[in-house]
This record gives structure tokens, C-alpha cells and sequence, in this order.
């Protein structure tokens, strides 16, 4: 029998497994808190932060994802400051790239973009970066745009946890991160890639996207790999 | 502005956009028929006016800041209205007109104007306005009162803004309107 451990979550007793992370608590507890970097079935990294919550008798925000939930934790996920928070990291991920939705594969099924209609983000108030990033076609089936990348590292991890490939990886740092494939190549060149697919299904905006679509018509199928990802086991 | 007997003067500008937005707010059908009753339109696409006019209470921007004489428009509207709204995507974002920012102004027209082009290449320098090295949206260049993200904001999403705004309310855009 494994060990539970109670908690309090916004007020709430929540009862859990020890070992679960405070975003997994939440979950269970039927709690949404956002996030772009997580995901069901793939490691956490706490990278874009958006999970943020705050945590009794603690002055910083933590992020719920990679904090692990702890006996008489009492956690708070929706407040002024978390939001304001959030809505920050948002317009600045908008800033850093070039997000033109009108004309984006993903428009109107990306989460980065549900994510800023939800939390009223109307504009972004931060100056935008404006910087030209390359678009990656020489893979057969698939495109690479690093204008809508958020270097969420979802596709790095699908591919090295789930495919074993391990095609991708970022290189540079802060604002100068970049998704690299293999040691830097085009993907079309990658001798690890089998063509799987995975990295484009879990990606959350356009910047992995399937050849051939047009405006809109990007739906990913994220889902389909969490599920994947629990028939095989070891996801809590 | 409350819901007086005098009219609200409202004033509609396009800068470096494609008219969608213009369409969307001309597709707000009935409601436009309730505005007129409670509005002046004293500038516009859709009016004679040359002059910007002095004293107007809301006008609405579509498009981005892309040339000098955007920026002129904008500083002057700026001054004379109370309440600059952002309409669209290309006010709010910069959105497709943007896409130009990647590159140098020069190299640009160059581009379009003179590679490849058989007949009279040159990049046209009579008549047109210089463009500003970016375009980008208003806020970058002046105060905006409201954003309405959305290429184009979605006809309800205007006719309730210009229905708050008339009777004196700031309205709420949460989860009413989105970018793209
Ligand atoms: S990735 Fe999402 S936010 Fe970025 S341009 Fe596409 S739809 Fe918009
Ligand atoms: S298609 Fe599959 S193997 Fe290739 S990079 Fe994506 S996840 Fe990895
Ligand atoms: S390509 Fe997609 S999944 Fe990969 S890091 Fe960028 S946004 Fe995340």
C-alpha cells in the first residue's frame, strides 16, 4: 500500500498518493491549473511556469508541476497575484516570437492562444521582439516554425521518453533558446527519427505541425499519447 | 458620454489593415441600426470627412502603425479623442502586416519591387508614404483606452464594446474575444 498524505488545495482537503506532484493533487482533486510545458504521460520540467501556485508560509510562487505535494501542505492555485503572473508569462511568450494567428496552422486549436483568451489577455503589453526564426521543411511529413515555438521541450521529451529517439534537444539559453534537431541538422537529415509523429501530437501551438495544412486545420491529438503513455504504465 | 440626448461623436480610422475590420463592424446589422440612433459619425472610410476632427468621443483604429503618415494620423487622433480603441488583430498585434518586421525596409521593396520584375522595376518614391521600420500595433506609439483582438473581432464583440462604451461602462473583454 503506498503511503497517502493530506493536503489542503484553496481550502480544500485533498487526500493523495505520497510521490504525487501538487499539480497531479490538484488534478485528482478536479482543480484545473494551467500549464503548456505539462503533460500526461511525459516528464515534468517546470519550464514555462504557467502552473504557478502559492503555498502557505512560502513568499515566492513554486511551480505546481515539479513541487511535490506534502503532508499539511496548503496550496492556493487561483489568486490576483498568480494570475497577473500568468498573464505576464503569456504576453511574454507572444513577444518573443511571432505568433500571427490569422494565419497559423493551429489558429483556433492552440493552446497558447486558449490560454490568452481565458486569462483576458487583450493585448500584450511588453515591446515585441520582432526577430526572424528559420522554418524547418525538409522533413517528407512534417514542418518545423520556430516563430510560434514556446520551447515547451514537450516534443524533446515525447520523443526521447515515449518514441526512444531522442531527436530533439534545445541549445542556447534564456531568449536565445533554440530547438535543435540531432546536433543541430535539418530534420530531414536526422538518422534517429522514425517518423513517428509523436513530437507533432503533443506540440501546443503551430510550430509542430503536419505538411500540407492550411490555415486552421492543425488538430492536434495530445490526448491519444497521454493515453498511450498510461496503457503503458508508470504514469500516476 | 451617458445616454444624453447629444450624440456620441465616433470616428473609425484605417491604417495598415485589409478593411475586414470595417466589414465586421458594418456586419453587426441590427444593432447598427440602434448605434446610428445614439452616434455621429464625424470621420471614416465610411464618411467624407478629410480632416481629422476636433473633440471626438470614440474612435475606432484598424490596422497597424506601418508608414510616417500612420504615425501622423495616430498622434493626431490620439490628441483630439477621448477614447482610442485598438480594433483587430493588426491594431492590437501588428498580426500580418508585421510579418514584414523581419526584414530591413530597403531589402524589403527591393524585394517586391525590383528581383524578378520585368516591367518598370523600381521602388515607387512619389505619392506614397515612407514606411516606419516596423509595423506595429498602436500601443507601441500611443495610449490605447481598449484592445478588441481578433482578425477580425467578431461583429458581437464590437456591438457590445460600442454598446458599453455608450452607456458609460468599460466593457469586459475576458473570454470574449481571442487573437487570430
Ligand atoms: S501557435 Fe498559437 S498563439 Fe502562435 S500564432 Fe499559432 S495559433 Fe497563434
Ligand atoms: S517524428 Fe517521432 S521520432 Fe521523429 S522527431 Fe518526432 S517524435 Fe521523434
Ligand atoms: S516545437 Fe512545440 S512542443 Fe517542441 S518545444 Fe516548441 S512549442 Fe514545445
Amino acid at each position: 500500500m503506498p503511503n497517502m498524505i493530506s493536503l489542503r488545495i484553496d481550502g480544500e482537503l485533498v487526500r493523495v498518493e505520497e510521490g504525487h506532484t501538487i499539480f497531479q493533487a490538484a488534478e485528482a482533486a478536479g482543480k484545473q491549473i494551467p500549464g503548456l510545458c505539462q503533460m500526461k504521460g511525459l516528464s515534468p520540467v517546470g519550464a514555462c511556469r504557467l502552473c504557478v501556485v502559492e503555498l502557505a508560509g512560502v513568499n515566492r510562487l513554486l511551480p505546481s508541476c515539479t513541487t511535490p505535494a506534502q503532508e499539511g501542505m496548503s496550496v492556493t492555485t487561483q489568486s490576483a497575484r498568480i494570475k497577473s503572473y500568468r498573464r505576464m508569462i503569456v504576453e511574454l511568450l507572444l513577444a518573443e516570437r511571432n505568433h500571427i494567428c490569422a494565419v497559423c496552422v493551429s489558429n483556433n486549436h492552440c493552446e497558447l492562444q486558449a490560454l490568452a483568451m481565458k486569462l483576458g489577455v487583450t493585448h500584450v503589453r511588453y515591446t515585441y521582439a520582432y526577430r526572424s526564426f528559420p522554418v524547418d521543411t525538409s522533413h517528407p511529413r512534417f514542418v518545423l516554425d520556430h516563430n510560434r515555438c514556446i520551447v515547451c521541450t514537450r516534443c524533446v521529451r515525447v520523443c526521447a521518453e515515449m518514441e526512444g529517439a531522442h531527436v530533439w534537444d534545445v541549445m542556447g539559453r534564456g531568449v536565445g533558446s533554440r530547438l535543435v534537431c540531432e546536433l543541430n541538422r535539418s530534420w530531414g537529415q536526422a538518422s534517429s527519427c522514425t517518423g513517428c509523429g509523436k513530437c507533432v501530437q503533443v506540440c501546443p501551438t503551430g510550430a509542430l505541425a503536419e505538411k500540407g495544412c492550411a490555415v486552421e486545420e492543425m488538430i492536434k491529438r495530445g490526448q491519444s499519447i497521454s493515453r498511450l503513455a498510461e496503457t503503458r504504465g508508470g504514469v500516476l | 458620454m451617458s445616454a444624453a440626448a447629444v450624440k456620441a461623436r465616433v470616428a473609425t480610422v484605417w491604417l495598415d489593415g485589409c478593411s475586414g475590420c470595417h466589414m465586421s463592424l458594418l456586419d453587426i446589422d441590427e444593432a447598427l441600426a440602434v448605434l446610428a440612433g445614439r452616434i455621429r459619425l464625424v470621420f471614416g472610410p465610411l464618411v467624407d470627412a478629410q480632416e481629422f476632427p476636433e473633440e471626438v468621443d470614440v474612435t475606432l483604429v484598424e490596422g497597424a502603425v506601418s508608414s510616417q503618415d500612420d504615425l501622423r494620423l495616430l498622434q493626431a487622433i490620439r490628441q483630439r479623442t477621448k477614447l482610442l480603441i485598438a480594433l483587430g488583430d493588426c491594431a492590437v498585434t501588428g498580426n500580418v502586416p508585421s510579418m514584414r518586421n523581419g526584414l530591413p525596409v530597403k531589402k524589403m521593396l527591393e524585394s517586391i519591387y525590383i528581383q524578378g520584375v520585368t516591367t518598370a522595376p523600381g521602388v515607387p518614391k512619389t505619392g506614397v508614404p515612407s514606411l516606419l521600420k516596423h509595423a506595429s500595433p498602436l500601443h507601441e506609439s500611443v495610449r490605447v483606452d481598449l484592445h478588441v483582438p481578433g482578425c477580425p473581432p467578431k461583429p458581437e464583440a464590437i456591438a457590445f464594446v460600442l454598446k458599453e462604451l455608450l452607456d458609460g461602462r468599460k466593457p469586459d473583454l475576458t473570454g470574449q474575444v481571442k487573437f487570430g
